[in-house]
């Protein structure tokens, strides 16, 4: 068992994947000479030459296009968009290419994309640079929705997104490119639309994805040593699909419910699993469920602004003893 | 430009592509019939005063092409070969559609056919077709992509963006500006400084060059030569082929932007059919008796495809969730 950083875990998925499948290709800005902006892709220019490791201009609305019409054709493209953000740029390639062929031609032509980036805010990025855009993404039927938290699942689920054949929207965070986990030597994948259980726990259930699941697994364990609140930690990965029997067995298990995540909380993921939840498990919950998100304002730079708009552990223990009335 | 020859196009050839023509003219002629009884619905924008682009092109063209279109691409998905019966069917929302009634008008597509569809985003299906000619480039195999856009498309940053990413890699792709003098009810003219749009590929280095897009002759040589060089590895080709649509840009247009006596020219003068018939006349000593029966003939299968349409089931509700996921 290898303990590897994160962006470590998504090379390795990317690399055996290429090795396996001729048709699988990596496409984006700086993912080839540079070593991607992250370094996610370093290296893999040398291990699969030009061909199959390609840098692009700044021109994502074009090659997230090209590599949609390439998925169509038959080829299986990774595009690496440096962060979420810039894929606002390619949002009608995305949305009305991607995630509508498959429907449109009634079957006859798939796209089996993986877009893959940097989601969420880093730090002091401000304004343009900070957003999650999960919900936007999640909105489309057509598209998979998928955001990780640890090397492992990144690796598990990007080999299973790049083997898909629908587009799948795949969410990583600058934040947690560094962050070291183990992941077994042996291949191996993880199937989409099955949360994970990250901490087990009686009182509560925190509902979260990607690098909010760490906030959680904090907040858990000051809410144990000093509000005597066992809070479970179930981490989503997949938004869409959704393993809504895992949500509604653990939010039924416990009655109370909060879900965690960044970004706008304005028709946010935590919204539609708020709506979800109460529609399922009305008879079973004992509180309202709340939601810990950015605050409904745009990202400020100054790093006590920036803390005050994001999610933090002090405001989910808050949320958690509200729900818990502890 | 690259050197265009006078590819000689014999009797044989020409009456299948003026059959062709036909074909699409009253097959339209129907679908409007169709939709003034409301029995197509939605968005109707037909192809007439076009038809020699669709032919031309497609006869320039190797059967396993790709072609991707915008969703003006009635007479381009008959022009490849399309079954009318199928593609009325779709217009009419009926299960035996080519897109089982999902699609509709603008998103007519068959991959027996190689016909990637019609798209209803302007430009936005440009990069799409730079996709497939990288997909050729990718495997290394000898297709060529052909993507049909309007002149409304070539404002659209997809389209630039797509022109750029081709040329930058060589892409074997023939992207095909249907310039109709019209963007919906915007002439050229005042959408663009530059009228000959096949000189938006100055700016990135790729070959390109106008042609007249009456003459169905003259499309498919124009055509052939851009994709021969684009096939041969030597880049692709953004062309503009001029044109003319005798209706509005969809039924619910009356037109009323065009210049008096300006359609009337067009129909008169320029006429892909009657240019056709007169090459055949002329060069080839065809009689009127065989233009009668080739009207009949046409006017008959597109009659049979309103009628088959007409007589077909709905789609079955049991399908409604069928075309969302692949897996």
């Amino acid at each position: 068992m290898a303990v590897i950083q994160m962006r470590e875990a998504i090379r390795r998925a990317m690399v055996e994947e290429m090795e396996a499948d001729d048709r699988v290709f990596l496409i984006g800005e700086e993912v080839a000479e540079y070593d991607g902006a992250y370094k996610v892709s370093q290296g893999m220019l040398d291990r699969f030459g030009p061909r199959r490791v390609i840098d692009t201009p700044i021109a994502e609305n074009g090659f997230t296009g090209l590599a949609i019409g390439a998925a169509m054709a038959g080829l299986r493209p990774i595009v690496e968009v440096m962060t979420w953000n810039f894929s606002l740029v390619a949002f009608d390639q995305i949305v009305n290419n991607a995630a509508k062929v498959y429907n449109m031609t009634a079957g006859q032509y798939s796209v089996p994309i993986v877009i893959r980036g940097a989601g969420g805010a880093a730090e002091n990025l401000a304004s343009q640079h900070s957003m999650s855009l999960e919900s936007i993404y999640a909105h489309f039927p057509g598209l998979k929705v998928v955001s990780v938290s640890t090397p492992r699942d990144a690796y598990g689920l990007l080999k299973t997104a790049i083997r898909d054949p629908d587009p799948v929207v795949f969410m990583e965070s600058e934040m947690l490119y560094g962050m070291k986990g183990e992941v077994e030597d042996t291949p191996f994948t993880i199937p989409l639309g099955q949360a994970d259980l990250k901490r087990s726990g009686a009182d509560v259930l925190l509902v979260s994805w990607n690098k909010q699941v760490h906030t959680c697994l904090a907040a858990a364990e000051t809410l144990a040593a000093e509000h005597g609140i066992d809070a479970a930690v179930l981490d989503l990965r997949s938004i869409r699909p959704l393993d809504e029997a895992t949500l509604y067995a653990h939010a039924a298990r416990t009655g109370r419910v909060v879900v965690v995540q960044e970004g706008y909380p304005y028709c946010g993921v935590g919204a539609e699993i708020a709506a979800r939840v109460q529609e399922a498990c009305f008879d079973a919950l004992d509180a309202p469920v709340l939601r810990v998100t950015n605050r409904d304002i745009n990202q400020p730079y100054a790093t006590v602004l920036e803390r005050a708009v994001m999610p933090g552990v002090d405001r989910v223990i808050e949320a958690a003893r509200a729900v818990a009335a502890r | 430009m690259v050197d265009v020859p006078d590819t000689p196009v014999d009797r044989e050839q020409l009456l299948s592509m003026y059959e062709r023509m036909l074909l699409i003219r009253r097959f339209e002629e129907q679908a409007a019939r169709a939709y003034q009884q409301k029995k197509i619905l939605g968005f109707c924008h037909l192809y007439i005063g076009m038809e020699a682009i669709a032919v031309g092109a497609t006869e320039a063209l190797r059967p396993d092409d790709p072609i991707i279109a915008a969703y003006r691409e009635h007479g381009q998905a008959l022009a490849r070969g399309m079954d009318p019966d199928r593609v009325m069917a779709e217009l009419f929302g009926k299960a035996s559609g080519v897109t089982a009634g999902i699609g509709g008008s603008m998103h007519l597509a068959s991959a027996e056919h190689h016909f990637w569809g019609g798209y209803g985003i302007v430009g936005g299906h440009v990069p799409l077709g730079a996709g497939a000619a990288f997909a050729s480039w990718y495997r290394g195999d000898d297709r060529v992509s052909l993507t049909y856009l309007g002149d409304g498309a070539t404002n659209q940053g997809a389209f630039f963006e797509s022109l750029a990413l081709a040329q930058l890699w060589k892409l074997p792709a023939v992207f095909l500006i249907e310039n109709n003098k019209y963007a919906m009810g915007t002439s050229v003219d005042r959408s663009s400084y530059l009228t000959d749009l096949s000189k938006r590929a100055a700016g990135v280095g790729m070959t390109h060059w106008s042609f007249d897009g009456h003459d169905v002759v003259e499309v498919f040589r124009h055509v052939s030569a851009a994709a021969d060089h684009a096939r041969r590895g030597e880049g692709p080709v953004l062309l503009q082929g001029t044109t003319y649509r005798y209706r509005g840009h969809s039924m619910s247009d009356p037109a009323k932007y065009r210049p008096e006596g300006e359609l009337d020219a067009e129909q008169q003068q320029r006429d892909g059919i009657l240019l056709a018939e007169k090459r055949l006349r002329e060069e080839h000593g065809v009689g009127e008796e065989v233009f009668e029966r080739y009207q009949l003939d046409a006017k008959a299968r597109a009659k049979a495809s309103y009628d088959a349409a007409d007589a077909a089931p709905e789609p079955s509700l049991d399908q409604l969730y069928d075309f969302t996921w692949a897996g």
